[in-house]
């Protein structure tokens, strides 16, 4: 046991991997099951998967139905109420509230984001998608309350809450709405539920952090003035722990908005995020982008609203604009809403906005973009191609098959195969004789794996080497977990479309950590560059990940070049964020110390700042990952070929099992890399 | 340990009162289980034993069979370095902390035997406590801070608010009535916590460490106050402070602790010039004598019991510090007046005699104890 302990934590062990690889890689032709995982041995999850959704349905299908009845009975008021309303009334609410909460900036913005909506012409289907979350935005916030008051009071409770609320949380969104269809049925209510779903968890985390976290002498101040315990939960931790809760208000809205677009991929819903899909996937760019302005715009209002609500709270009613008390603010609103749809009777424009006066400049639009695209056509192949053949295919299928006279100018002929098999090895050699066997292992493998690609490699040693990994950053119970999920992967035959997924998401943060960490480097050095970045890392993160598509979509036309883009777009917030954050920081006395010790500013980034920041960049590294993962559903709209496509077609097909299979596919990779990346930082923390 | 029998002169504890608390064998034990180790009454003989036979186990004895007594209006202050127990006590009196051993005496009445509700009712009435860190609730603002304790018993809104403003101008908090926490000084929350202990009207009044989070300046100010409300409330008091300056000032006794064992009980100058071990010779190591001695403790000996014509006569609380300008050069001798009664005379030979012993036997305490830890490690 010893010496399998002592072997797999060192060099010897990794040697032995690689060579077995080599072996396997010779051998391939005649054994080809090394590579491609025989359909015949795996596991028949989906037939099992849909006859066990079938016999759900039959047996409790009349519960479901009746359920989602109830449901739609609620958001069918909720929506002919918003529907009956004139849309001053509505705008002027929303800048009334906005106003209160945080002053006249963030009024003129309301009111701005709300007229685009009526001047464009799409205030209805804006409005259906509000509904969808007007209803699902409290019932998520009361659920995730009392579940996440649960998890605070009974520890127990909470260690069966977390990981659920962490599984439903990496599960890709898509993934959920198919069972949802199956158990619901057809139509809004599954938009309702998904978004239900996919917003309680947020609710849930920060409403048992805040009760947790709340200051132990304010506690025994509130028993000291002899509070029962309903009064010390009451009037003493809930409010002192409100700060947080409304924090976890903010997220629920935006997972909630989030969601609710995402499922009007399924069509029926007459709302905003069905309009876009229609129109990118008709390719009409114009339309898509003033329609994702209106999303982005939706998300950005009711993201601000939120926040400022959750700031300003602690300071009590004072914060509002004016000091008013709540009663009067209610009032307010009131007669603001009377008053407005009074006048809505004598000015009907106010009421109906008339065609006449829309501006709707789609068909400019698309001539521009067409211009554009045409105009520079040349220059975006260019750049579509070297990307493709000099970065994605030697990643995906190896230099083996990317090397043609045809992409790279000349054929990867035996010498030169032999040139590059040297090359690797005396590289090898060199980390080795420096003393790291560690470089001298990373070498080889990427080495080989640049050879025959990613999806070339035989799956045995390389599961063999992911456990080791884990084994050796994690312990055991990692390598146990590490194996059991890959080991899923490939019994459940989609170890094809899980490489696949893992080349898109690893060459994305890759280039994510780069660019990102560069950037957030450069931001951390200067306020200027930090300034500029953040509305640009503000939008891309309240923006709903449909809407990052379209401008790469746009011009790049689908493919897997635009997936990577948008990908790298969603994903790269956190690797900017956390850097700056990370190297901002670091001790200003540690930093005057080691330039008195006169290190060069060169110096000071590499041997001072950048290692201290490293576990703040390593969480940074952590949320890019699961950013990723996330993208990476949805990008397989624009065309892929891993599991996200997988969980797209079963949703397409309707097929449970599928669709099933794929999305916790992807929930598993998520949590073996966000339990990977945590036991790296374990040691450094 | 010098036993505390002197009556202290000036302001001690009126001996005729039953104590307002009592604290008899008191334990907390953190870890597991620790009410087992209290089922042997015999092991209760040698608490010291005791303690550190827990400790072999791992479990935490935070507080080791603390015994003292609080009168009516006295001060009473607990000191200690940091993790000796001192909150820990102060918890155990108050119930926030569940003692797993002994007796708290509130009038006469033990506290540990009280129900939740019961003892709901007694902090609703007759305690009041202040915190290091203030304990304000974020969302409410001062006024409703300081009422807050009486809007949990429902009292009705008129009489709140006319005890509110007692207590608000008390502390000197008028016009600062609609401020919340975040928008005002660490004085000033102090000023809002003490007004928020101080208007349920309590008896037992309990501060742990209530100025320690204050800069030095605000400190001696809050000193000044918190002296002043006492002078007109007359609560009985429990006060932890790491100050002894500040202990000085305010305190009638000082409780001195270690590893949550009381290693010395008596005023602050016996703890100076009686110290029960080196730890307590260290503890007080830097304070001035001359400040902390009174004119009672530099009697001459046998001097004439009536004053000479012309001679000037002192309180006999009077600080050393502050007779030396009136014995340097002008006057021989000083007549020290205690109530209607003169006790004797200061003279610079007998204040230099007095300063003089004391210091020898700090010393001699730090020494001795010193060499025995020595000779211990040796
Ligand atoms: N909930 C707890 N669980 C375990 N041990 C505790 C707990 N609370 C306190 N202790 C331990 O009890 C001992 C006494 O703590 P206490 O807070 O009473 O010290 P203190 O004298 O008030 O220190 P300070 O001056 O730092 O406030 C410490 O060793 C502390 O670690
Ligand atoms: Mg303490």
């Amino acid at each position: 046991m010893k010496g399998i302990r002592q072997l797999a934590s060192g060099g010897p062990a990794w040697g032995a991997l690689i060579a077995a690889t080599l072996v396997l890689l010779v051998l391939r032709e005649a054994a080809p099951w090394m590579i491609r995982f025989p359909e015949g041995w795996t596991v028949p999850l989906t037939p099992w998967l849909n006859s066990g959704m079938n016999w759900v349905i039959s047996v409790f299908g009349t519960y479901f139905q009746a359920f989602s009845d109830l449901l739609s009975v609620l958001m069918r008021w909720i929506r002919d109420g918003i529907n009956s309303l004139p849309w001053a009334v509505i705008v002027s609410l929303v800048v009334f509230v906005a106003y209160v909460v945080s002053g006249w900036r963030l009024a003129i913005f309301s009111f701005a984001a709300m007229f685009y909506m009526v001047l464009i012409g799409f205030w209805t289907e804006a409005m259906n998608s509000l509904a969808l979350v007007a209803l699902s935005v409290p019932l998520a916030v009361v659920i995730g309350f009392f579940t996440g008051t649960l998890g605070f009071a009974n520890d127990r409770a909470d260690r069966i809450i977390r990981p659920t609320m962490d599984m439903m949380q990496t599960i890709p969104a898509f993934a959920y709405l198919l069972p949802i269809l199956l158990l619901f049925g057809f139509g809004p209510v599954v938009g309702l539920i998904a978004s239900l779903l996919y917003a309680v968890p947020p609710m849930v985390r920060n409403t048992t952090l805040g009760l947790r976290n709340v200051d132990a002498e304010i506690i025994e101040a509130g028993r000291m003035a002899g509070a029962t315990n309903s009064q010390l939960f009451w009037r003493v931790r809930v409010p002192s722990a409100m700060r947080q809760i409304l924090l976890g208000v903010n997220q629920t809205t935006m997972a909630a908005f989030s969601m609710v677009i995402i499922a009007s991929i399924i069509g029926g819903t007459a709302d905003i995020g069905w309009e876009v899909l229609k129109s990118i996937r008709r390719a009409l760019f114009g339309e898509s982008l003033l329609l994702g302005l209106v999303i982005a715009l939706m998300a950005m209002v009711m993201d601000r609203l939120t926040a400022q609500i959750a700031a300003r709270d602690t300071s009590g009613p004072e914060g509002l604009v004016g000091g008013a008390r709540p009663r009067t603010l209610w009032l307010s609103a009131l007669v603001l809403a009377v008053a407005v749809a009074a006048l809505a009777q004598v000015l009907p424009f106010l009421r109906e906005y008339p065609a006449a006066w829309e501006f709707y400049p789609a068909d400019q639009l698309n001539a521009g973009i067409e211009y554009v695209v045409t105009e520079f056509a040349a220059t975006i192949n260019y750049i579509k191609q070297v990307a493709f053949f000099f970065v994605m295919l030697p990643v995906k299928v190896g230099f083996e098959q990317t090397i043609t006279p045809f992409s790279w100018g000349f054929a990867f002929t035996d010498t030169l195969k032999t040139g590059y098999g040297v090359l690797v090895l005396a590289l090898a050699a060199l980390s080795w004789w420096r003393g790291s066997w560690r470089r001298a292992a990373l070498v080889m493998f990427f080495g080989i794996m640049l050879f025959v690609g990613i999806s070339g490699m035989p799956w045995p040693t390389l599961i063999a080497m992911a456990t080791l990994l884990a084994y050796q950053t994690g312990g055991r119970r990692l390598a146990l977990g590490m194996a059991a999920g890959l080991g899923f992967l490939l019994l459940a035959g989609v170890w094809e479309e899980a490489m696949l997924s893992l080349y898109l998401c690893g060459l994305a943060v890759l280039i994510c950590l780069l660019v990102g960490g560069a950037l957030g480097i450069l931001a951390a050095e200067s306020d200027a560059v930090s300034v500029a970045l953040r509305p640009f890392n503000d939008a891309l993160q309240t923006m709903p990940l449909f809407v990052i598509l379209i401008p790469f979509v746009m011009i790049f036309k689908i493919g897997e070049f635009t997936a990577l883009l948008a990908i790298i777009a969603y994903a790269i917030v956190p690797s900017i964020r956390y850097t700056e954050h990370g190297i901002r920081s670091v001790s200003k006395e540690v930093i005057e110390a080691a330039t008195a010790s006169g290190c060069t500013p060169w110096q000071l980034l590499w041997r001072v700042k950048l290692p201290l920041a490293a576990p703040v960049i390593l969480l940074g590294l952590n949320q890019t990952i699961m950013y990723a993962i996330a993208m990476l559903v949805i990008a397989a709209l624009v065309g892929t070929s891993d599991l996200g496509q997988r969980v797209y077609i079963g949703l397409g097909d309707g097929d449970f099992g599928v669709g099933i299979v794929a999305g916790v596919g992807m929930a598993i990779i998520a949590m073996l890399a966000d339990r990977m990346t945590q036991a790296m930082g374990g040691d450094r923390m | 340990m010098p036993e505390d029998d002197t009556q202290p002169s000036g302001s001690g504890p009126s001996p005729e009162l039953e104590p307002k608390l009592q604290c008899r064998n008191l334990w907390k034990v953190y870890g597991a289980q620790p009410e087992s180790w209290f089922r042997d009454p015999k092991a209760l003989n040698d608490p010291a034993a005791l303690a550190s036979r827990m400790r072999e186990k791992n479990l935490i004895p935070a507080a080791v069979d603390v015994n003292f007594d609080v009168a009516q209006g006295e001060i009473f202050v607990i000191m200690g370095l940091s993790g000796s127990g001192k909150s820990t006590v102060l918890r155990c009196l108050s119930r926030l902390v569940e003692p797993t051993f002994g007796e708290v005496l509130l009038d006469g009445e033990d506290l540990l035997r009280k129900s939740a509700r019961e003892l709901i009712e007694i902090r609703r009435h007759k305690m009041g406590m202040v915190f290091q860190n203030f304990g304000l609730m974020p969302h409410l603002n001062v006024i409703e801070n300081v009422t807050f304790p009486l809007t949990l018993q429902g009292m009705p809104e008129k009489e709140r608010r006319k005890r509110v403003e007692n207590v608000i101008s008390l502390v000197g908090l008028e016009g600062r009535e609609d401020s919340y926490p975040h928008q005002l000084s660490g004085g000033q929350q102090q000023r809002v916590g003490i007004a928020r202990s101080l208007a349920v009207e309590p008896e037992l009044w309990l501060l742990d460490e209530p100025f320690s989070a204050l800069d030095p300046m605000i400190r001696r100010q809050m000193q000044d106050e918190f002296l002043h409300i006492q002078s007109t409330l007359k609560k009985s008091i429990i006060f932890i402070t790491h100050d002894f300056l500040e202990a000085l000032r305010i305190a009638d006794r000082i409780m001195l602790m270690r590893d949550g064992m009381v290693v010395q009980i008596g005023r602050p100058v016996d703890l100076i010039t009686n110290p029960a071990d080196s730890y307590v010779a260290e503890f007080t190591r830097d304070v001035p004598l001359v400040r902390v001695m009174t004119a009672a403790d530099a009697l001459a000996p046998g001097a004439t019991q009536q004053p000479s014509a012309g001679q000037p006569e002192v309180a006999a609380t009077a600080t050393l510090e502050d007779l030396l300008p009136q014995l340097a050069g002008r006057y021989d001798a000083l007549a020290v007046r205690k109530g209607d009664r003169i006790i004797g005379q200061v003279t610079p030979e007998s204040l230099i005699d007095a300063l003089a012993k004391r210091t020898a036997a700090h010393g001699a305490a730090m020494d001795e104890d010193g060499s025995e830890t020595a000779k211990d490690s040796a």
